[in-house]
Order: structure tokens, then sequence, then C-alpha cells
């Protein structure tokens, strides 16, 4: 309520106040608290810059209804000028025409490149950047050091080897007849590790999941067999965890918040306000162990703005709508959505930072960001499902690892087949 | 003055139709607005599932009958397709057959029948998404009150050394042979308050007098049953089988709510067809395909109901 009378306001204002103002420009995102008002404080300020450019947020719903407004109201004709997706739909959202390209005139490649960490690129299509983000999240391990004193580890030397990480998870689980009372690592397939077993564990054992050209699955063989055999372990032979120990989507997230009956879990940044706002226990961050061989790998990710067919209604318009995501991308910009948001900043520059770099919560993050990598997804949902369902096979059917991954990557092959052939 | 003679005529016929009219006109306003919602859009997805989906109509490719092709081919709708079918030939069944007994017991209780039927009612009422979560707690093996008791059933037998007797804790949402039964039994629960009101009102509108009849005749409690409860309740039983049956194949909000590893699974072994549909529509930005889907949904529901209809639908013999 508050965001809506602060946009109508905001709109209102800017409405009177300029009389000159000539081009408005429509902005979606998800309803989530930070984030609009977050986006809320940035409009107000572009508005104020910009006289000759209305920029009015419309409330685009919960994220579980997002997609389908989104594609509803452009369907229509009507919708954002700007919306925000995450990256890993861009693929999808081409194809349907829900997001258009950058315009080059309005976006040089070179300052992209040299302005942006370069997990970026992997939202460009047939050479075009689809969207560019104010903010980017890392994978790191958040861990209770309550939980961790009470059995007598080292709250202040989180394990920094998968070795380290079982040992550890085994002596943080405590089982109560066939069930448990508390679990080591919160295993959540459909969450984050997916991404852990396609993207950090098969990098860390030595090959990238996709080749850098993104037409060829590269996992389907004994390496990614091993990362698959590695992750569900935890739950099959160390049993330090089990799927849906709490229920819900993010019920991994609330058994590590809200039950502490979770140690340890695996989880994005974007976890971070979350946990500090509901935690309360004394917890840490750490970086993503690693196997014997220290070689490390992380997974990041990133909502960004892109440009819908609605903006390119005409040139003011297709220029303003520009100017603003570039408004949103500027280091002002990521610093406020860092402090309002608490995601990590998106620009070189401001990563390298060294008040962020020895951040004890964001400081992980920031480190794993430096070696992340953001997979190239062609269909997010289809090639997610196919990786959940390998680890499933595994965990809940007893299927060997290899057959379960040489599936896996015999469906994410088709998907990326079809999304290369024109 | 020759005139006034058929004109009068024509006049006073027109009084009928001019009654006759008006009920049309306003018999067409829910027909025009129901065609616009309804039928239109439903004409509308069999054109799109013709063409690859893009916001821009000039964007899109013909592709003729190729998403039906994928249809046949694709294993998930087939998975889809079996799970959606299981659901029916589960909760539709079972739910009248439990709706009727428990309406059979209500029709029998004088006193508190209508506090009785209102508990029953209640979980038709509450909103599946709620219903959905409640259940996926209960379900829940670290948590949930149904694998406790199985543990405590447990311990209590220990004590007399019959643990033979005792059911292990289950798995009942992320085991992919017991997700779909799980399932099925939330919706069979959900369902049966509105069986129970169903059979009531018709158990309510047989006359008496069959009853005291049969029974001068001699007729035991189960001839009652079979020769008169049953026929008389036979347009009972056709509404309730039709109604419940395209639930069961429209089976979308508690298996999205209630929670697995991922919606529709552990492997899709709950994923139903209209969760299919809208995970390939707005998941997947697939809209032409998807709507592919709905037209065969569609297509099943209606023959499936003309078969109802066929053989259930017998003239009530007195």
């Amino acid at each position: 309520m508050k965001h809506l009378v602060r946009t109508i306001l905001v709109a209102a204002v800017a409405a009177l106040g300029v009389a000159q103002a000539q081009v408005t420009i429509t902005y979606w995102q998800y309803d989530f608290g930070a984030r609009i008002d977050a986006m809320s404080q940035l409009i107000e300020r572009f508005n104020a810059e910009n006289p000759d450019v209305i920029v009015v947020q419309e409330n685009a719903g919960p994220y579980a209804s997002y997609k389908e407004r989104v594609a509803a109201a452009l369907a229509a004709g009507e919708g954002p000028d700007v919306v925000q997706l995450f990256y890993g739909w861009a693929g999808a959202w081409e194809r349907a025409g829900y997001v258009e390209p950058l315009p080059a005139e309005h976006f040089d490649e070179a300052w992209i490149q040299s302005y942006f960490i370069p997990m970026v690129e992997s939202v460009k299509i047939d050479g075009e950047y689809y969207g560019l983000p104010t903010a980017v999240r890392a994978l790191a391990l958040f861990y209770n050091k309550d939980h961790f004193r009470e059995v007598g580890l080292d709250p202040e030397n989180p394990p920094a080897t998968w070795d380290a990480f079982v040992d550890a998870a085994k002596a943080l689980t405590i089982q109560r007849g066939p069930r448990f009372e508390r679990v080591g690592f919160g295993i959540a397939p459909n969450g984050q590790d997916h991404h852990l077993v396609r993207t950090v564990l098969t990098n860390q054992l030595g090959t990238p999941p996709y080749s850098a050209d993104n037409t060829e699955v590269l996992y389907g063989n004994e390496i990614g067999a091993e990362a698959l055999a590695f992750y569900t372990s935890l739950q099959t032979e160390h049993e330090v965890g089990v799927t849906e120990f709490v229920p819900g989507a993010n019920g991994y997230r609330e058994g590590f918040i809200n039950l502490e009956s979770i140690s340890m879990i695996i989880d994005g940044s974007f976890a971070i306000g979350n946990v500090r706002t509901n935690a309360e226990f004394d917890w840490g961050v750490a970086e993503l162990p690693t196997f014997d061989n220290g070689v490390q790998s992380n997974f990041g990710s990133f909502w960004m703005n892109g440009l819908t067919a609605n903006a390119y209604a005409s040139p003011e318009k297709l220029e303003a709508a520009s100017r603003f995501i570039k408004f949103v991308t500027s280091e002002a910009s990521m610093e406020l959505w860092l402090d309002v948001v608490g995601e990590l900043p998106a620009a070189r520059t401001l990563v390298a930072d060294p008040e962020l770099t020895t951040d004890p919560v964001f400081g992980a993050f920031i480190a794993g960001l430096a070696y992340a990598e953001a997979t190239q997804f062609v269909d997010e949902g289809a090639q997610r499902s196919a990786m959940v369902d390998a680890i499933n096979r595994v965990l809940l059917e007893g299927a060997d690892p290899l057959d379960s991954i040489l599936q896996a990557a015999a469906e994410d092959q088709a998907l990326l087949d079809a999304a290369n052939t024109p | 003055m020759t005139s006034t003679q058929p004109e009068r005529r024509r006049r006073s016929l027109s009084l009928a139709h001019r009654e006759a009219l008006w009920a049309y006109i306003f018999l067409a306003i829910p027909i025009v607005f129901y065609g616009f919602i309804r039928f239109w859009p439903a004409l509308q997805s069999f054109y799109l599932s013709l063409f690859t989906w893009h916001i821009d109509p000039a964007q899109r490719t013909f592709v003729g009958l190729g998403y039906y092709r994928e249809l046949l081919e694709n294993p998930v709708f087939h998975q889809a397709l079996r799970n959606t079918f299981q659901y029916a030939v589960i909760t539709v069944p079972a739910s009248m057959a439990l709706g009727l007994g428990i309406a059979l017991m209500l029709q029998a209780v004088a006193r508190g029948r209508s506090a009785f039927r209102a508990i029953y009612f209640a979980p038709y009422i509450t909103p599946a998404v709620a219903v959905a979560w409640v259940w996926g707690w209960m379900y829940n093996y670290n948590y949930g009150i149904i694998n406790t008791l199985l543990i405590e059933w447990y311990v209590f037998l220990e004590r007399f050394g019959l643990e033979r007797l005792a059911i292990d804790p289950q798995r009942f949402l992320t085991d992919p042979n017991l997700a779909l039964f799980s399932v099925a039994v939330v919706v069979i629960w959900q369902q049966l308050g509105f069986q129970v009101v169903i059979f009531l009102a018709g158990l309510q509108g047989i006359p008496r007098i069959y009853y005291e009849a049969a029974r001068i005749d001699g007729a035991t409690p189960w001839d009652l049953f079979r020769h008169v409860t049953l026929p008389l309740l036979n347009p009972v039983i056709v509404f309730s089988v039709v109604i419940t049956t395209i639930n069961a194949l429209q089976l979308f909000d508690q298996i999205v709510n209630i929670n697995f590893t991922d919606q529709g699974g552990p492997l899709n072994r709950t994923l139903s067809i209209a969760l299919y549909m809208y995970q390939e529509a707005f998941g997947r930005a697939r809209l032409g395909y998807a709507a592919a889907v709905t037209v065969v949904l569609f297509a099943i529901i209606l023959v499936v109901t003309l078969i109802q209809l066929r053989l259930t639908q017998r003239r009530v013999e007195y």
C-alpha cells in the first residue's frame, strides 16, 4: 500500500510539476518489499534529474504470478516498457518477444564489458544484450555458529573442503529414531543445489558444464557423475540431510533461520536480508568448500532490467527507457540497492571496494563472485527440471549417478539444440 | 376498414411473440457474455496451438499440427496424462462412495444432522492452497503428525512384542510410488463435503412411501438400498460423477501447493495435465504448445463426459 501511494504521489508530483514532461516510462518488477522500496527511491531521483521523463513503477504482483502477468499484459499491448527479469529467462523471453535487445546506439558494448563484471555476458544472445543488472548474487555457505560451538567445532573456522564439510555435517546431525532432530545440511535440489551440482561441483572437478559457445553439454560423463554422486551421498551415504526435511519451496532456508533445525545451508546472497532480520542466533557465512584439488567455483546470477517491445514504440521512448536503465545501473544506484536490498553491486569497481571485500557477511559472497559463473540458460525452467530430476532419480529411486547424469545431459542437450536451431 | 381484421390478428399474435422475444433478449445477454469470455477464447486457443508463440502476431510461425505431434511423442505429457487419469479413477469413486456412506448415516441420525453436514462441508469451502499447505506439513516425514502417530504406534506395540503389526513412517510426498496417492487422498477429503451435501439432498428427495411399501413387502435394508435408494438417486449420481470427474481432470491447485521437491514432482509423478500446461505456457513461454495441451484436455473432458452421460443416464424405473 505504501508503495502504491508513493508511486501515485511520484507520478502526480511529476505530472503536475513538470509541464514539459513528454515521455512516460512504465517499470515492472515483482512485489518484494525491499526491492520496491529501493526502486521507488531510484525512480524519485531519476524523475527529479530528468524532467522530460516520468517513470512510473506499477505493482506487478507477487513473484509466483509475475511471469503470467508480464505475458498477459505484453500480449495485450500493455504492461511495462522497462521490465525486470531473471537473467535465466532471457532465452525463453526473447523467443516469445517479451524482451527486446538493448539498442546498440545507447549501449556501447565496450562500455558494458569494462563497467560490469563478466557474468553479464551470459545474457548476450546473437551478439546483443537483453538486459543489465543493478545487483548480482553468488552462493555461499551459511552456518549456525551456536550449533558449531555446541558440538565442539570452531565457529570461526568453517569447513573449507568438502571432506571437512561432511565431517562437520555429521557432527551437527542429530538423529531421533527414524527421523532427524537436526540435520547438518539443508538439502534442496530445487533450491540452489541444482546449480551446485551443475555448475559448482562439475567445475571444481575439472569440467565446465557447457561448451564456451553454449551449444554442447559437457557434464554428461564420469565427472558429471562424480559431482552428482558426491552431492547425493550427503543424503544416501553420510545421512547429514534429507530432501523435504522442512516442507515448502524455501523449507531449507526456514529450517535454518526459523526452526534452527538445519545447521548449514548453501544459499544465495539474496538470503542475507532474511537471515539478518529473522535469525535469532549467531551465524556466519563462508566461501563454498572445495575438493582436495583446491579448485574454486561459484554460481552467479542476477535480475536485470530489460526493454519490452513497448519501449520501442518511438525513438524518444526508447531513448528515455535506455537512459533510465543506465541510471538504475549506475554506481550510485548500485550502492543504494546494496543498502536497501542487500544485494551485491554489479560494477567491477564496486566489487573491488575493500569495505565490501572485508565485510564479514558480504566478503564471502564478493570472494565467490570473483570466480562465479552464470550459467547461460536457454530454457531455464526445463534445464532446471532436467538436473532436479537427475538428483531425485538417485535420491528417491536409487538410480546410478552415471546413468542419471547421462539422461539429464541428453535432455539438456536437446534443449540447447532446440534453442540453437532457428 | 378491410385491413383492420388481419392487422388485429397480427397484433394479438405478436403479443406472444413479443414475450418470447423479450425472453430471448434477456437470455442473449449472458450468452453473448459467456460466448465472448468463454467460447471465443476456447476457439482462439485452438488457433494459437497452430503457431509458435510470440507477442507480435506477425512473428508467429505456422506449425500446423506440429505441436500435436510433439504431444504424441512427449514422455512428460504422457506421464501427466496417466497421472490425471489415475487421479480421476482414484478420487471419483472413492469420494462418491464415502460421500454416499456418510450421507446415509447422516440421514439415519435425527439430532445434529446440520452440524455434521457443516463439518463435512467445511473442507470443500476451504481454499485449496490452505488445504494443500496443511496436508503438506501433516505428510512431512520429520515433522508430520501422521508419521508421529506411526512412530507412537510402533512404540506402543513394542511393549507387547508386536512390532510386526507396526507400519514404518512413510515419505508420503517424496516417495515416487506414494506421492500421487497422497495427493489423491487430499482431493478426496476435500471433495467429500460436496458429495455428502449433494447425496443428502438427493436422499431427502426420495418419498418415504416407497420405503414403507417395500418394508410391508418384506424388503431387507439391503433390498431397500439396492432397489429403492440407488435407482432413485440416479440423477444425483449422474450429476456427481460428471462434476467430480471434470474437477479431477482439471486438478491443479492442490498439486501446485502441496510441497514436493518440485511442482508436479517428484520426477513428474504428481504432474497433472493442467499443471503441465501451466508450466509450458508460463514457465517456458511456449503458449502455442500449451494451447495444444488445453485443446487435448478439452477433448478428453468432452469425450469422458459424453461417455459418462451415455452410460449413467437411464430412465428411472419406479
